[in-house]
């Protein structure tokens, strides 16, 4: 590959040189700047607390030690996190998606009667809100406190996912509707039997990201779910990284209080590898999905 | 896309145009009942039924005594807040941190897909691509634990500078960390848009302009810029539309007790307000002016795009 990649740039003349070897050493710069916290990160997370605190990394691997993982991974709370936001991901995947998916094949029909009116009552949506008060008081209202309602239902429907299927709907040729007219078939067998199967990609896309999305955040979950049986990775993830106090029975064998506050910056580190390593590791597989997603959004700017 | 032939039921003529439609409704009942009812009942009870809850912003509300039996107070939960000296320095935060954001994050992608496109081996560039996009996956909290471990008196920077400063807790310090971590997650994935944009430049155009002895600056300016120049308009006219809605989620999880002058913003002020202290007329009053300023914003915005775009708004 070196040779080749050699050639192809001896094309260039001496003033491009310059300027491509100053954009490769940015682009370097960037790229570097990603992958070295992680790389640090990643050693960090295997040191000996007091080690790693007065000298840092070091590659004496008598230092090296395992209790971090053993620490973070036999506390239940992070598996009680782990297991809420599969649950919480997958439910509100699936119905997001369908709720979204039918939502938008009514939209993308030209001869909808009500296209505007609908139009209109979701696009407002997208720029103007009650705010946090009222959100919160309206679930409190409706007994949805603490429970997993408050954090799948008034997230399902996404207008901006409804307008990139909507797009993507329109873009399927409508000779595919005339057949399935003209063989009688109704609105339920066109959409499911002839509509959908040919709508993987974006069906994908858009399941991805609700997906991450659910499994990223903690603000909905913060705010309407009490009991710590219930609590998503990110809450877990947030009391350990964020507030500074990890679970109880992680540190908390620590004779001093010195001790414990090394041992606890140390499951920070290995926190974040653990928690991250789920999405990291399926992350190569959503990747034929990026541009679908991206691209149907810009279509409709 | 704009192929799509409407088999309109117009054309049937005869009887009232109720007729038809009520015609047309028990035809196609299904497309009303089971496609459209579900996303219309959730957009009714959880986003226009809050909107009636703004009128909390009025009172003073009371939450055992009810929407009802609460005291009237007109705008004084308005003119308590504007009036407040802590008013301006939210605003201000607010307006810094989205402001200094845009300033700094928009190019960055721009500059990265310039960047990527110019490397010359496919399968070198798919694996940059990749790493430049794993950032976006990592989520707020994770992404905040690592910018706090990297900062902490003992951590990388630190080792790397042999000092031992708190960054966390430097007022001063804290719109840098927030705007540069988020360059560090988003820019690589911001640049999808330009990066499609840019493989849509015309190849003609440009291997003319090499042929023309054309270098790398005037193939961009030639060629490039004006290939994603509508996208970057667009972008940008978008950013600056949502100046207002500086994300929650993050300016909190890096809340620090000694960096609140510069990291309490509108958004987590109406959060403590309201939720953690129960101030609900105020809370809401105050989430209310941030979403009016950012209705004209957008709108004015939208209006913008408009004029620019031919008719053609967002």
């Amino acid at each position: 590959m070196k040779p080749k990649k050699k050639s192809e740039f001896a094309k260039y003349p001496a003033g491009d040189k310059t300027v491509l070897i100053i954009g490769y050493v940015i682009l370097g710069l960037f790229i570097a700047a990603i992958i070295f916290p992680v790389v640090y990160i990643i050693l960090a997370s295997f040191i000996d607390p007091i080690t790693l605190q007065n000298k840092g990394l070091t590659f004496d691997f008598s230092k090296w030690t395992l209790t971090a993982y053993e620490r973070v991974l036999g506390n239940s709370q992070i598996w009680i996190g782990f297991k809420n936001a599969l649950i919480y991901s997958v439910l509100f995947t699936i119905l997001s998606v369908v709720v979204t998916l039918l939502a938008a094949y009514p939209m993308s029909r030209t001869d909808f009667k009500g296209r505007g009116f609908f139009n209109t009552i979701y696009v407002i949506t997208m720029f103007f809100g009650g705010g946090l008060i009222p959100t919160y008081l309206l679930i409190s209202n409706l007994h949805m406190l603490d429970t997993i309602w408050a954090i799948l239902l008034p997230g399902a429907f996404s207008v901006w996912n409804m307008i990139i299927a909507r797009t993507y709907y329109m873009g399927i040729p409508r000779d595919l509707q005339e057949a399935a007219e003209i063989d009688g078939a109704n609105e339920m067998v066109y959409f499911f039997k002839i509509l959908l199967p040919v709508c993987t990609p974006i069906i994908a896309t858009i399941a991805m990201w609700q997906f991450v999305g659910m499994w990223n955040s903690y603000f909905d979950a913060m705010i309407y779910l009490n009991s710590a049986s219930k609590q998503p990775l990110q809450l877990v993830l947030r009391s350990i990284l964020v507030q500074n106090q990890p679970e109880p029975g992680m540190v908390s064998d620590m004779q001093s209080t010195a001790e414990r506050a090394q041992l606890a910056e140390l499951l920070k580190y290995a926190t974040i590898i653990i928690s991250s390593l789920p999405l990291m590791i399926m992350y190569p597989f959503f990747q034929k999905y990026f541009d679908n997603g991206i691209m149907a959004g810009a279509v409709k700017g | 896309m704009k192929n799509a032939s409407s088999p309109s039921i117009e054309k049937s003529g005869g009887g009232s145009k109720i007729h038809n439609t009520l015609v047309y409704v028990r035809q196609h009942w299904q497309l009303y009942v089971i496609f459209m009812l579900p996303a219309f009942l959730l957009t009714v009870i959880f986003r226009y039924l809050p909107m009636g809850g703004i009128m909390i912003a009025f009172t003073e509300y009371n939450p055992i005594r009810g929407f009802f039996a609460s005291e009237w107070v007109g705008l004084d939960n308005f003119k308590r807040f504007l009036s407040s000296p802590d008013f301006m320095r939210y605003l201000v935060n607010t307006l810094k941190l989205s402001v200094f954001g845009l300033l700094w994050g928009f190019p960055a992608p721009i500059l990265l897909a310039f960047l990527l496109n110019r490397i010359l081996s496919t399968k070198t560039k798919q694996n940059l691509q990749l790493i430049l996009y794993m950032p976006n996956f990592i989520s707020v909290i994770v992404l905040c634990g690592i910018v706090r471990i990297l900062l902490s008196p003992t951590g990388m920077i630190n080792s790397l500078l042999g000092t031992g400063t708190n960054f966390m807790t430097m007022p001063e310090a804290f719109r840098t960390i927030y705007i540069a971590s988020g360059i560090w997650q988003g820019a690589g994935w911001a640049s999808i848009i330009y990066t499609a944009a840019l493989s849509n430049a015309s190849k003609e155009l440009k291997e003319a302009a090499v042929i023309d002895g054309a270098n790398i600056i005037q193939q961009i300016k030639a060629v490039e810029w004006p290939a994603i120049k509508d996208t970057v308009l667009i972008q940008f006219i978008m950013s600056v539309g949502n100046i207002m809605s500086v994300g929650f989620e993050k300016a909190y999880a890096l809340q620090t007790d000694l960096n609140l002058n510069t990291s309490e913003i509108i958004s987590t002020y109406v959060y403590k307000k309201g939720l953690l202290d129960g101030d609900y007329g105020f809370s809401t009053a105050v989430g209310l002016f941030n979403t009016v300023i950012n209705v004209i914003l957008l709108i004015s915005m939208n209006a913008l795009v408009k004029k620019m775009n031919e008719g053609k708004g967002i």
